[in-house]
């Protein structure tokens, strides 16, 4: 662990938020406040924050439709998120995006995305505009195991491969493609096996451990910038819930949520190794908590007061000019 | 003004935007051609010649050849244009935006609108259409509708050479998403092109002629169709506007409407099947804002509903002619 205290403090913030604001959307979508499709990423906070801590402002990624994790790491306004989610004037997209549809230019944040698979290409149309900006920027696809059986995104990575991309492609395995098994859809042994036929560099590596995450992704990254082409990597995860919100989860094993909750939960993981290495104290982590809590309510209260968006804006901004 | 054909304003257009603004990259299947082989780079420039000597003057890093993976190639435009740049991405042909229609109407269209204003995806997707070379049914599609429908998409029809340079200028520089559709037997066409800089507004019709009796609309190589029919009615006193709308999306309504207002009567010509095309769109653009000046029923003169066929005599009988649209013509001044 070489990350220094304001580092540790920084990322564990982060994943904390993550899990505050879609535990948040859970309460609330469950009671009828919110509307919409919603893709929680609950259980997954180690790698959107492993990965993004490693990445800069000018470096691009995209994400996908459980995107809410990826959009707080990149560093996209949490109370613009929430004003987002909940649709209103103000929000970050001015409520014409959504859940699936998060984004922030600003921050190297390309958008959520509503297609399985439709972020990977354009992370390599960024990645060629990195490399001939040549400035040592990366771009940085997320996408889970169902968006791996998506024709475009070996096209991408292919792409990306012969024109030696500085692009970075994660797949974060949570188990299931919406409802179904994803060791049922991916017919290779693993998607890392599966992408090194590209020639691309691969790693397997554990999505529980944000440190394991990190260090990955530094090397990768690091790589990347240094123009040794693109790379990709396999993080094991799980998510706490379903595919969409109101997901009954019945195809889930008996006690197999309980079970990671209780034992892959990634924030509970980092607690206990920086305050068993004693890096950061129970004190510390509470106080991140507690500050967390209160942003995530803030956030709620303010998005639910704020101005809902005029009929006029339903046409504005679909050009720059027509 | 310079003598040149329609391919020849496509690619001093190229040369001249990517002289002018190195944000500009070009990219797509065989647009270098050879890379990668015993020949060498720059055998082909393009199928239809149209990116030939971009490469020995822009280089590898700007001028792309990609694999044949249409939808990467749309993708890849897409995000590079997200993250600054101009890219001109080439779909050999139009019938192949099946492939990538994903990145068009998913993606590129909707960041703007999607992400509150904020993104730009000014992107050019150059691809050809139209039949008339027996190339079949999924090499002489028209597919210019489909995307004309899709919100955020601008779709620029060039039918003269000059228009060729003029909207090809004017679709790079814009910051919107630009799909360009270059019918594929007017690459020859000679005419007049303006020199150096020279756009053509988008959404702004050609007024192809001017007459009394008859309204016709049509774009890309059914506007020559439509000249040859009216200069055939001209010989029975019957003399016709012809609109060459330029661009689908934006649609130069006024245009159409005033010219509808004159003539009270209106053709539209276009080589799409029938059902939910550019035709039907024009016709009931008319047919519900000047009703009263119509003193004939709206005609359109289009494909079948059906492929474009391989034979020769099939072709034809799928496509518009001026034989047909003459016809329609003597119908619409007639009816009574």
């Amino acid at each position: 662990m070489q990350l220094a205290r304001e580092e540790l403090e920084q990322a564990y913030r982060q994943m904390k938020t993550i899990r505050e604001f879609e535990d948040h959307l859970h309460r609330e979508i469950a009671k009828g406040t919110i509307g919409g499709f919603t893709h929680l990423y609950g259980g997954q906070e180690a790698i959107a924050v492993g990965v993004c801590e490693n990445l800069r402002d000018t470096d691009y990624i995209t994400s996908t439709h459980r995107g809410h994790g990826h959009c707080i790491a990149k560093g996209c306004d949490v109370k613009g998120m929430m004003k987002e989610l909940y649709g209103r004037a103000d929000g970050l997209c001015k409520g014409k995006g959504g859940s699936m549809h998060v984004a922030d230019m600003d921050v190297g944040m390309l958008g959520a995305n509503g297609i399985v698979g439709g972020g990977p290409p354009l992370a390599t149309g960024a990645a060629l505009a990195a490399k001939l900006d040549g400035k040592g920027g990366v771009a940085l696809s997320f996408g889970g195991d169902g968006s791996c059986n998506q024709g475009p995104v070996f096209e991408s990575m292919n792409i990306a491969a012969i024109l030696n991309l500085p692009s970075i492609y994660v797949y974060e395995n949570n188990r299931y493609s919406e409802h179904t098994g994803a060791s049922y859809v991916i017919a290779s042994e693993s998607i890392a096996s599966r992408v090194e036929g590209f020639g691309i560099h691969t790693v397997k590596a554990d999505g529980f451990d944000f440190f394991e995450v990190h260090e990955v992704m530094k090397e990768l990254i690091e790589m990347c910038r240094e123009g040794k082409g693109p790379c990709a990597v396999e993080f094991e995860t799980t998510r706490f819930y379903g595919h969409f919100e109101g997901d009954p989860q019945n195809y889930r094993g008996p006690d197999e949520v309980k079970n990671d909750r209780e034992n892959n939960d990634c924030v509970k993981i980092f607690r206990s190794k920086v305050t068993e290495a004693g890096l950061l104290s129970e004190e510390d982590l509470n106080k991140i908590d507690s500050e967390v809590i209160s942003l995530i309510e803030t956030s709620a209260e303010e998005a639910a007061a704020a101005p809902v968006p005029s009929p006029e804006e339903v046409t504005t901004d679909v050009y720059v000019s027509y | 003004m310079a003598k040149m054909s329609y391919r020849e304003a496509l690619t001093e257009t190229l040369h001249q935007e990517m002289a002018n603004d190195e944000n500009v990259i070009v990219m797509g299947e065989d647009v270098v051609g050879g890379t990668g082989s015993a020949g060498g780079p720059e055998a082909i420039g393009g199928v239809f010649g149209v990116t030939g000597g971009l490469f020995g003057k822009f280089g590898a890093e700007r001028v792309i050849d990609m694999p044949i993976s249409e939808a990467g190639i749309a993708g890849t435009a897409a995000g590079a244009a997200l993250a600054g740049k101009r890219p001109v991405a080439e779909i050999m042909f139009s019938d192949f935006i099946g492939l990538c229609m994903d990145q068009l109407m998913n993606q590129a269209a909707k960041f703007r609108y999607m992400f509150g204003g904020k993104a730009t995806c000014p992107m050019v997707l150059r691809t050809t259409y139209g039949a008339g070379m027996q190339a079949a049914s999924q090499h002489s599609q028209s597919p210019h509708p489909m995307v004309t429908a899709i919100p955020g998409l601008k779709v620029a029809m060039p039918s003269t050479a000059a228009d060729a340079k003029g909207l090809l200028t004017t679709a790079i520089r814009d910051d919107d998403p630009v799909i360009f559709f270059e019918h594929k037997t007017l690459y020859g066409l000679q005419g007049d092109v303006p020199e150096g800089d020279y756009l053509v507004p988008f959404g702004k019709a050609r007024i192809v002629s001017e007459g009394e009796d008859c309204t016709l609309v049509a774009t890309g190589r059914m506007v020559s169709f439509c000249e040859d029919a009216a200069k055939a009615m001209s010989a029975d006193g019957i003399s016709c506007d012809i609109i060459d709308p330029r661009t689908t999306s934006p649609l130069d309504e006024d245009a159409i409407l005033d010219s509808v207002e004159k003539t009270g009567r209106l053709i539209v010509v276009d080589e799409t099947p029938p059902r939910c095309s550019f035709a039907a769109d024009v016709a009931a653009l008319a047919a519900s804002e000047v009703f009263s000046s119509l003193k004939a029923p709206i005609k359109t003169v289009t494909g079948p509903h059906s492929p474009v066929p391989f034979a020769k005599e099939l072709e034809t009988a799928f496509l518009p002619s001026p034989v047909k649209i003459k016809s329609v013509i003597e119908q619409t001044v007639n009816f009574s």
